[in-house]
C-alpha cells in the first residue's frame, strides 16, 4: 500500500519541479521508452489532447522564471518587451530544451507570435508551429477554419511521432484531459470554499507541476493534494477574498503570490496557467474528436485578454461572475510589464468592476521582479480598505 | 509645376516653404477632402466606417458608401502637429499604462479631448468599427476600447498570421467566409446599401492600376541616385493607397502624376526632394525597416538626407500591402482578392519571411545597409527585430544599425542619442568601404 504523503511533502515535490530549470523530470519522462518524444508549448492554450494522443509529452513552458540569469536572452529583445520571450530564448539557447522535439507558439501576442519565427530561424530542426485559433466563434467559419487548423498540428506531430494519430487514442486522450480538468476545478472550488487549507502559493505550484508531468501523473498528484489539505486542520484568518487578473502568461516570481497572501487577502480565483481549465466543461469522448475539441473551444472556453468579445454586453462579464461565484470581496490586476494584452485589457475590465462597486488595486510585474514590500504594503492597504470600508 | 510649400506638414501648421510638386498638392486636397467629408457627416447623413491601415478593405467599405476614418492616420496627423504628446498623457490620466502603443492612448486622449480632426472640426461618432485584426494584436484590444466608449456596431475580420511563410487554402477560405457571412452582411446593416459585387469589381480594377504605378514609384530607387526616399518620402507616397483612396479614380490620378514627376527626376538625374530641397550627395543607399517617428519627423529626416543617406527601401511602406511582391487587387475574385491582400501585409508576414524580405531588399537595391527604427510602441514590427538585424549582417556582410524611437510619443525621441547613432553608423559603412578597397 502507498505510503500518504502530508500536504508539505506534496508541496515540497512541486516546488522541486517548479525551481528545475533542468526540467529533470521529464528528461527522465522521455529516456525512460524509445522514440518518446516531447512538445512544449507556451500560454495560454493548446489542445495537449493531440500532443498526448501522438504519444508525446505536453511541456508547459512559462519563461525561467526568478532565478534564471539572462544574458543571451537580452541580445534579442529591446528594454521595452516583457521578459518571457528573453528567458524562453535563455532556456533555448542554452540547451535547456535540448531534449525538446516540438514547440507550439499560440495566438496570444505579437511577442510570442514573433518568438515562433526567432525560433525557427534559431533552432531549424526543430518542429516549430505557430498556433492559430480562431477569433470568430460559429462552427460554419471559425469552427471549420479551426478544424483544419486541428487536423494540421494532427499531421504535424504524426509526422514528428512517425505515427498517424488515431480517432480512438484521441478520445482517449480526451477522457483522460477532462478528467484532469475536472480535478483541477475541485481544486479551485475547494480553495474558494476554504482558502486557509489551499493557499494559492500552494496551489499554484501543485498546477505548474501538471505543466511539466504527464497528465495521468498530474492527476494523481491533484486526487493526493485535495485528500491531504481535506485531512490537515489550517487556521482561517481573517482575510479577504480577492481574485487575480492579468497573470495568463508571464508569471510572476512565487513571492508575490506569497507576499499577496501575507498582506491579508486570500486569492479566491486566478488566471494563472489557464490552459489547464481553458475548457470548461467536459469535452466529448465520441464522435468526431477534433470536431469536439474545436466546439469547446468556440463555445465552451475560457475568457481572457487574447480572446476577442464579439457581444459588448458580455465584456468582462466572466469576471463578474467569478466575483459574484467565488464571493470575492475585490480584485487585484497584475501584469507582466509591457503586456499590452493584459494592460489593454485592464481599464475595460477596472470600468465593469466600477459599475457594480467591486474595489480593485493593479499593478505591474516581471518574472525576476525582486522587491516585494510596495507589492505586499498596496495589497495589504487593499485589504484593510476592505474590512474597515466596504458593505458588510 | 511646382508652388512653395512644406511636403512634411500636417494641415494647419505653417512651416518653412520647400518645392511641393503637384502630386503632393493632390494628395493634400484629397487628404482634406477626407477630413472635410468625415466632419462634415453629421451634417450630410453620411456614414462613418473606422478601420485599420493594414487588412483596409477601403474598396469594400466604398461600395456601402461609407466614408473611411483610420485612426492611425489621426494617430499619425497629432504627431506630425505636436499634439500627440498631451492626448497621450490624457489616456494615461484616464488608466492607461505607460507601457502599452502610444496609436491606441493618442486616439483614446483625442475621444477624451474633443475627437478633433486635422481641420479643426470633431470626427463623428463612427457607425461601424470594421476590425481588421491584420498583423497587430494590439488592433483588437484598440477597438475594443474604441466600442466600449461608442457601443456601436463592430465587426471582426480575423486575418490568419502567415506563420510558415505561405497563405493556405483554410486562411483564404476563412476570410472569404468571414465577409460573406458576417462583415457584407453588417455593412449592408449600418449602411443601409445592398451589396453589389460588380461595384466591388470596378473599385479593385481601379485599384490594380494605381497599384502599378505604385509599385513602379518604390521600385524607381533602384537607379543611382535614387529620385525618391523610400521612407521618409515613400510614407507619402503610401498615403493614398493604403487608406480612404484606394479603388478611387483620385488615386489612380495621383500615382499616375507621381509617376511622372520621378520619370522627369530621374531624366534629370535628380535626387529626392527633401523639405530642404533637392538632395544631392548620395553618400549611402539605406534599406530601413520599422515605421519612423511622427513627433520629430523632420529632424529625424535631416539626420539622413545632412549625411548623404537616401533610403532606397522600406519594409514601412509594405504594411498596407506588399505590391511589390506581385500582388494585386483582382476583379475577377474580388473576394479572394481582399483576403490575399490582408493575409500578405508586411506585418501579418513571418519574421523568416520578413528577413528574406529585407535581404532582397538589400540585394535589389544595392544597399549599403540596414536601419532598424525599433518603435516602442509596436511589438508587431519591434519583437524580434534584434534578430533580424543579425541575420541580414550575416547574410549580406553589410553593417546594420539599430535605433529606438516612438511612434507619436515624443518622450521617446532622444534626438542626440539617434543622431550620434547614425553618425557613428554612417562611419561605419566608411570604413567598411575603405578596407574593402584596401584589401
Amino acid at each position: 500500500m502507498a505510503e500518504t504523503r502530508t500536504t508539505a511533502e506534496i508541496v515540497a515535490q512541486c516546488q522541486a519541479l517548479f525551481d528545475d530549470l533542468e526540467f529533470t523530470h521529464s528528461r527522465r519522462w522521455k529516456e525512460a521508452a524509445p522514440g518518446r518524444k516531447v512538445v512544449g508549448y507556451l500560454p495560454v492554450y493548446v489542445p495537449a489532447e493531440i500532443i498526448h494522443a501522438a504519444g508525446m509529452l505536453p511541456l508547459g513552458i512559462l519563461g525561467g522564471g526568478e532565478n534564471l540569469e539572462v544574458i543571451h536572452g537580452d541580445a534579442y529583445y529591446q528594454s521595452y518587451i516583457c521578459r518571457i520571450p528573453r528567458s524562453t530564448l535563455e532556456l533555448g539557447i542554452t540547451g535547456k530544451f535540448d531534449f525538446v522535439d516540438g514547440f507550439l507558439f499560440p495566438s496570444i501576442c505579437d511577442v510570442i507570435r514573433n518568438l515562433s519565427g526567432i525560433w525557427k530561424l534559431l533552432f531549424p530542426k526543430v518542429y516549430v508551429r505557430y498556433f492559430d485559433v480562431p477569433q470568430e466563434f460559429t462552427d460554419d467559419v471559425g469552427g471549420v477554419y479551426y478544424e483544419k487548423e486541428l487536423q494540421e498540428l494532427r499531421e504535424g506531430l504524426a509526422h514528428l511521432g512517425g505515427r498517424p494519430i488515431t480517432d480512438e487514442a484521441l478520445r482517449t486522450s480526451i477522457a483522460l484531459f477532462n478528467e484532469n480538468r475536472k480535478l483541477v476545478r475541485e481544486v479551485y472550488d475547494l480553495r474558494a470554499r476554504t482558502p486557509w487549507l489551499t493557499p494559492t502559493s500552494e496551489v499554484y505550484l501543485v498546477m505548474r507541476a501538471g505543466m511539466v508531468v504527464p497528465v495521468e501523473e498530474h492527476s494523481a498528484l491533484l486526487r493526493e493534494y485535495l485528500a491531504a489539505v481535506q485531512a490537515e486542520p489550517r487556521p482561517m484568518r481573517d482575510n479577504c477574498r480577492v481574485i487575480l487578473n492579468g497573470v495568463f502568461c508571464e508569471q510572476p516570481p512565487l513571492n508575490l503570490v506569497k507576499a499577496i497572501e501575507m498582506s491579508g487577502c486570500y486569492v479566491v480565483d486566478d488566471d494563472f496557467m489557464l490552459v489547464n481549465r481553458w475548457l470548461l466543461d467536459d469535452v466529448p469522448t465520441s464522435g468526431d474528436p477534433i470536431q469536439a475539441l474545436a466546439r469547446a473551444f468556440l463555445h465552451r472556453s475560457a475568457e481572457t485578454a487574447a480572446k476577442y468579445q464579439p457581444d459588448l454586453a458580455k465584456k468582462g462579464q466572466y469576471l463578474l461572475d467569478a466575483v459574484r461565484d467565488r464571493a470575492a470581496e475585490g480584485v487585484i490586476f497584475a501584469a507582466p510589464s509591457f503586456c499590452d494584452p493584459a494592460l489593454l485589457e485592464r481599464p475595460m475590465l477596472e470600468s465593469r468592476l466600477e459599475k457594480v462597486d467591486v474595489p480593485h488595486i493593479g499593478f505591474k510585474y516581471a518574472e525576476n521582479s525582486g522587491q516585494m514590500q510596495p507589492v505586499r504594503e498596496q495589497a495589504g492597504t487593499f485589504a484593510d480598505s476592505i474590512k474597515l470600508w466596504s458593505s458588510p | 509645376m511646382t508652388q512653395r510649400i512644406d511636403p512634411t506638414r500636417a494641415a494647419g501648421v505653417p512651416k518653412a516653404e520647400v518645392v511641393k510638386e503637384l502630386s503632393m498638392l493632390k494628395q493634400k486636397d484629397m487628404i482634406a477632402g477626407n477630413y472635410e467629408a468625415l466632419t462634415s457627416a453629421p451634417q450630410t447623413g453620411r456614414k462613418v466606417a473606422s478601420t485599420f491601415v493594414p487588412g483596409n478593405l477601403n474598396e469594400l467599405i466604398m461600395c456601402f458608401d461609407l466614408l473611411n476614418n483610420l485612426p492611425e492616420i489621426n494617430a499619425i496627423q497629432n504627431g506630425m502637429r505636436k499634439v500627440s504628446g498631451e492626448l497621450i498623457l490624457e489616456a494615461e490620466k484616464h488608466g492607461h499604462s505607460e507601457d502599452v502603443c502610444t496609436y491606441v492612448k493618442a486616439d483614446l486622449g483625442m475621444m477624451a479631448k474633443g475627437n478633433l480632426s486635422p481641420n479643426g472640426k470633431p470626427l463623428p461618432r463612427p457607425d461601424v468599427l470594421l476590425l481588421s485584426y491584420t498583423g497587430c494584436f494590439t488592433f483588437m484590444k484598440w477597438f475594443e476600447l474604441v466600442r466600449d466608449e461608442y457601443k456601436c456596431p463592430t465587426v471582426m475580420l480575423h486575418v490568419p498570421y502567415q506563420a510558415d511563410g505561405q497563405v493556405t487554402d483554410n486562411m483564404r477560405s476563412y476570410i472569404v467566409k468571414q465577409l460573406r457571412e458576417t462583415v457584407i452582411p453588417t455593412l449592408e446593416k449600418v449602411s443601409g446599401v445592398k451589396f453589389d459585387i460588380d461595384r466591388l469589381r470596378g473599385y479593385l480594377a481601379e485599384s490594380a492600376k494605381a497599384e502599378d504605378d505604385f509599385v513602379w514609384v518604390m521600385e524607381s530607387a533602384k537607379n543611382k541616385p535614387s529620385p525618391i526616399d523610400a521612407y521618409f518620402g515613400g510614407v507619402y507616397y503610401i498615403g493614398p493607397i493604403f487608406t480612404a483612396f484606394r479603388g478611387t479614380p483620385d488615386a489612380t490620378e495621383y500615382y499616375r502624376l507621381l509617376r511622372g514627376e520621378i520619370e522627369e527626376r530621374i531624366r534629370l538625374g535628380l535626387g529626392p526632394i527633401t523639405p530642404e530641397g533637392d538632395m544631392k550627395e548620395q553618400r549611402y543607399r539605406l534599406v530601413v525597416e520599422g515605421p519612423p517617428n511622427w513627433t520629430h519627423f523632420r529632424e529625424f529626416w535631416k539626420m539622413f538626407h545632412d549625411e548623404g543617406a537616401v533610403v532606397v527601401a522600406s519594409t514601412y511602406t509594405k504594411v498596407g500591402g506588399t505590391y511589390d511582391l506581385g500582388f494585386r487587387h483582382d476583379p475577377r475574385n474580388p473576394l479572394e482578392s481582399l483576403a490575399d491582400y490582408c493575409l500578405d501585409c508586411y506585418t501579418n508576414r513571418s519574421l523568416p519571411q520578413r528577413v528574406g524580405q529585407i535581404e532582397k531588399y538589400m540585394n535589389d537595391y544595392q544597399a549599403d545597409g540596414l536601419v532598424i527604427n525599433s518603435i516602442k510602441s509596436c511589438n508587431s514590427f519591434s519583437a524580434g527585430q534584434l534578430m533580424i538585424l543579425r541575420e541580414i549582417e550575416k547574410r549580406t556582410g553589410k553593417p546594420g544599425a539599430f535605433i529606438e524611437t516612438d511612434l507619436v510619443d515624443p518622450r521617446y525621441f532622444s534626438a542626440a542619442n539617434v543622431k550620434n547613432r547614425l553618425e557613428s553608423y554612417f562611419q561605419m559603412i566608411d570604413q567598411k568601404r575603405a578596407s574593402a578597397h584596401a584589401a
